[in-house]
C-alpha cells in the first residue's frame, strides 16, 4: 500500500483531503483514529479554514496530544498541505533536545520507540583488538568496547525462571505504604460510613456491624538500571537474567543497560519468546563490556527518562560495582537529581560482598549518602535475600 | 464568533493569549471538547480558566488534583450524618424500610463535589481541573465517563446526565505521563513561556501605570534569565512580581543599583541553588545586556 503523503490534487473534496492528512499523520506515528478524523473535520467548519495558519493551528489542536507531536506537526502539515503537488524528499525537522522536560511519553520525537535505538558497530579499524573478556579486573576503563557480545551465551532460560520468581518476590515486598484511597477491609483504621448506612437500614437505622476500610498496600514500579561494562562481565549473567526475570514477571517494571552509554531495553525484554529477547538486548548493549561511566548515565537517565517513569511510587534499582571513569560530582548531582523525583534508590553492588569490601571507589563514596539501600547481590540467592530488607524501605 | 473576537475579550480581561491557545480554545469552545493544556509551571494555564469564566460571565468550577484524590471527594458523597438521623427519625414514625431506602438515596441526600456539580448547573460553568498529572491512574479513569459523556453513574440512584455541558479545562505540568485515552477526549496545546512581544503585552496588561523603558528592561531580563540552566525557570507570575517589587522600590532603571537588583530577585529565583548561581555578577551582566 502506498503511503499517503501530500495534498492529492484529484480528490473530490476537502473530506477526502482531511482524512488523507489523517491518514499521512498516521503513517507518520501519531496515534489517530476515525474518531479524530470527524472532529478534524468538525474543527475545519468552526474556523476560517481559508486560511493556512488558522486551520494549521485548528488541525494542531485536534491532531496532537502531546508537545513532541506538536513540534512535529508544523512540518507534517506543510508537507501534505503545502508543496503544490511537488515530490519532495520528506525531511522532518529534529528538535536537538528529542525529549521535552514537560511532556511524557514513550516516543522520543522522531516518532520512534526510544528502546531502538542500538546499531551494530564494526570492530574498530586500527587493528588492535577491542575484546576484553572479563577478567576480573577491577579497573574502571574508558574504552568502548566496539566487539559485540550475544548474551544469548551467557543467560540460559532456566535461570530466567528461576529469576522470574525472585522478581516476583521482591515486587511483593516493595509495598508503598502511603494510599489515600481507602477499601472495606476487616481490620481497618475508619469506618466504612456508605457500607454502614446500607446495612443498618436493616436494623432500623441502629449501626450494629460498624463496617471498616484501610490504606491498602500500593504495589511500587521498580526500575531497573544495569551495569554492563568490563568490570561487572562477571556479574553480568546474574544481572541479565534477574532483568529478563523482572520484565517477565512485572508488567510496569522499566529496564535500561548502561556502560558508556544508556539503552532502554524494556520493549525488547518484554518479547514473548524469552531467548528473542535476550537476542534482542545484545543487539541493543552494544558495547557490552567496554568502560563505564555511570555518573553521566545515571545523568542522561534522571533528565530524559526519569522524567516520564519515575515517580513517587517507583523504586531505582542499581545494578552497579561503582567503577566510574566520570568524576565523582557527576554521580552525585544525578543521583540527587533523580531522588527529587520522590523515588527510593537503591544500590546493589556485587563488590560489597567480599570480605572487607569498603566502598571507596571515589563513585561509590558519593553515592552513598544519597541510597536508601546499599546492599550486597552477586547471586540470584543473594536477591531474593533482600526481599526482608526491601520491606522495611 | 470567530477565535480573534474570543482573543480580544480575553485581553479585556487582562489575558493575552497566543495565536495557538486562542484558535484551540474557541474550538473547545465550539466543538464542546475538554482542552489539555500542557506546559511548564507559570505560563498562565490556569490562568486562562479563570479569565474564561469571567468573559463568559459563568460559574469557575475547580478541582484541584492531588495523589490519592478519590471519587468520594472529586465527584459526589452521601451525606451519613443526615441519613443516620433519617432512618432513626423514620424507625420512630414507623415508616417502612423500602420507603426510607428510597428517600435517603435520593438527591437532597447527596453532596456535590467539583465533577458532579460541574455538569448539573443551568449555565455551561467552566471546569478547571487543575494538575491532572498529580492524580492517579485511577483518578484519569474515573474522569473519562465525564469527559465523554458528560454523565455521572451512582449505583443508588442511577446516572445523572449534564443539563449543560461545561467548559472543561484540563492542566497539566508533566510530571507524569498521562494516558492515550484521556489525551484522544480532549483537544491539546502545548502552552510554551512567552515571546518578548507577548509578555510585554502581558505586563502592560497587568501593570498599565509601568513606564515603557522599565518594562522593556524587565522583560529583556527575565527573557534572558530563561536562557539560564536553573532549576526552576521563572514563569509569568513570577516576573509580574518582580515588576511589581521593582515599581515599589521606585527603580526607574534595573542597571542602576546592582544590590537592589539582586534583592528583588527573590521574586524570581525560588530555589537556593538558583539564587547562588544568580550572582550579582551574573545579574548585572543579564540586565546589562538586557538594557
Amino acid at each position: 500500500m502506498s503511503r499517503v503523503t501530500r495534498f492529492a490534487g484529484r480528490d473530490p473534496g476537502p473530506a477526502a483531503r482531511v482524512t488523507g492528512f489523517i491518514a499521512h499523520l498516521r503513517s507518520n506515528g501519531l496515534r489517530l483514529g476515525v474518531a479524530e478524523a470527524e472532529t478534524a473535520l468538525a474543527a475545519i467548519t468552526e474556523i476560517a479554514a481559508i486560511s493556512p495558519d488558522e486551520s494549521r493551528r485548528a488541525l494542531r489542536a485536534v491532531c496532537t496530544g502531546c508537545k513532541e507531536e506538536a513540534v512535529r506537526f508544523d512540518a507534517l502539515f506543510d508537507s501534505y498541505w503545502m508543496d503544490a503537488g511537488r515530490v519532495k524528499q520528506k525531511v522532518i525537522k529534529n528538535k536537538s533536545s528529542t525529549i521535552s522536560e514537560d511532556v511524557h511519553s514513550s516516543r522520543d520525537a522522531k516518532g520512534q520507540d526510544s528502546s531502538g535505538a542500538g546499531s551494530a558497530n564494526a570492530p574498530d579499524d586500527t587493528g588492535g583488538d577491542a575484546e576484553s573478556d572479563g577478567t576480573g579486573k577491577l579497573i574502571s576503563s574508558e574504552i568502548r568496547n566496539l566487539s559485540r557480545k550475544d548474551l544469548r551465551d551467557m543467560v540460559r532460560p532456566h535461570e530466567i525462571a528461576t529469576a522470574e520468581l525472585v522478581a516476583r518476590r521482591i515486587g511483593a515486598a516493595l509495598r508503598d505504604k502511603r494510599s489515600r484511597r481507602r477499601r472495606t477491609a476487616r481490620k481497618g483504621d475508619r469506618l466504612h460510613f456508605r457500607k454502614i448506612i446500607r446495612h443498618s437500614l436493616a436494623t432500623g437505622g441502629e449501626p450494629i456491624r460498624l463496617l471498616r476500610k484501610h490504606r491498602p498496600d500500593r504495589t511500587r514500579k521498580i526500575v531497573a538500571l544495569c551495569d554492563v561494562s568490563g568490570s561487572m562481565t562477571v556479574y553480568a549473567q546474574v544481572f541479565l537474567a534477574f532483568l529478563a526475570g523482572l520484565m517477565r514477571a512485572d508488567t510496569h517494571a522499566d529496564a535500561y543497560l548502561f556502560h558508556t552509554r544508556l539503552v532502554r531495553i524494556t520493549e525488547a525484554l518484554r518479547d514473548k519468546d524469552t531467548m528473542r529477547a535476550i537476542g534482542r538486548m545484545s543487539l541493543m548493549a552494544d558495547g557490552f563490556g567496554g568502560g563505564s561511566k555511570i555518573g553521566p548515565s545515571l545523568a542522561r537517565f534522571a533528565d530524559t527518562y526519569a522524567k516520564r517513569f519515575v515517580d513517587g511510587r517507583s523504586v531505582v534499582l542499581i545494578l552497579s560495582d561503582g567503577y566510574d571513569t566520570a568524576p565523582p560530582e557527576a554521580l552525585a548531582n544525578a543521583l540527587a537529581k533523580l531522588k527529587k523525583r520522590g523515588c527510593k534508590v537503591i544500590w546493589l553492588n556485587p563488590l560489597k560482598g567480599w570480605d572487607g569490601y569498603a566502598p571507596i571507589a571515589a563513585g561509590m563514596a558519593a553515592a552513598l549518602p544519597r541510597l536508601d539501600l546499599f546492599a550486597a547481590a552477586n547471586t540470584l540467592g543473594d536477591l531474593a535475600a533482600l526481599e526482608a530488607e526491601l520491606t522495611k524501605l | 464568533m470567530s477565535y480573534n473576537a474570543l482573543q480580544s475579550d480575553l485581553a479585556k480581561q487582562g489575558y493575552v493569549a497566543s495565536d495557538d491557545l486562542a484558535v484551540a480554545l474557541h474550538l473547545a469552545l465550539s466543538l464542546e471538547r475538554p482542552l489539555l493544556l500542557e506546559g511548564a509551571a507559570g505560563v498562565g494555564k490556569t490562568d486562562v480558566a479563570r479569565t474564561l469564566s469571567v468573559v463568559r460571565d459563568t460559574r469557575l468550577i475547580r478541582l484541584q488534583c492531588y495523589e490519592g484524590l478519590d471519587a468520594a471527594q472529586a465527584i459526589y458523597e452521601w451525606n451519613y450524618q443526615r441519613q443516620l438521623l433519617t432512618i432513626r427519625a423514620a424507625a420512630e414514625d414507623g415508616e417502612t424500610g423500602k420507603a426510607v431506602e428510597q428517600r435517603i438515596f435520593s438527591r437532597e441526600f447527596l453532596l456535590e463535589r467539583p465533577l458532579l456539580a460541574a455538569i448539573t448547573q443551568d449555565t455551561p460553568p467552566v471546569l478547571l481541573i487543575d494538575e491532572i498529572d498529580r492524580a492517579d491512574e485511577e483518578f484519569e479513569a474515573y474522569l473519562l465517563e465525564i469527559l465523554s459523556d458528560y454523565q455521572v453513574s451512582i449505583p443508588e440512584l442511577g446516572t445523572i446526565t449534564a443539563k449543560s455541558k461545561p467548559i472543561v479545562i484540563l492542566t497539566s505540568n508533566g510530571t507524569r505521563d498521562l494516558s492515550d485515552a484521556l489525551r484522544r477526549r480532549c483537544l491539546y496545546t502545548y502552552v510554551d513561556y512567552p515571546s518578548r512581544e507577548t509578555e510585554l503585552a502581558i505586563l502592560k496588561a497587568r501593570r498599565p501605570d509601568i513606564e515603557a523603558q522599565l518594562a522593556a528592561q524587565i522583560i529583556g531580563f527575565v527573557q534572558k534569565l530563561r536562557e539560564e540552566t536553573l532549576e526552576k525557570t521563572p514563569g509569568i507570575a513570577e516576573m509580574l512580581d518582580f515588576a511589581a517589587a521593582l515599581m515599589g522600590l521606585g527603580i526607574a532603571d534595573l542597571t542602576d543599583d546592582p544590590t537592589i537588583l539582586q534583592s528583588t530577585l527573590t521574586t524570581l529565583l525560588k530555589t537556593q541553588s538558583d539564587q547562588a548561581q544568580i550572582t550579582p555578577e551574573v545579574a548585572g551582566r543579564i540586565a546589562g545586556r538586557a538594557a
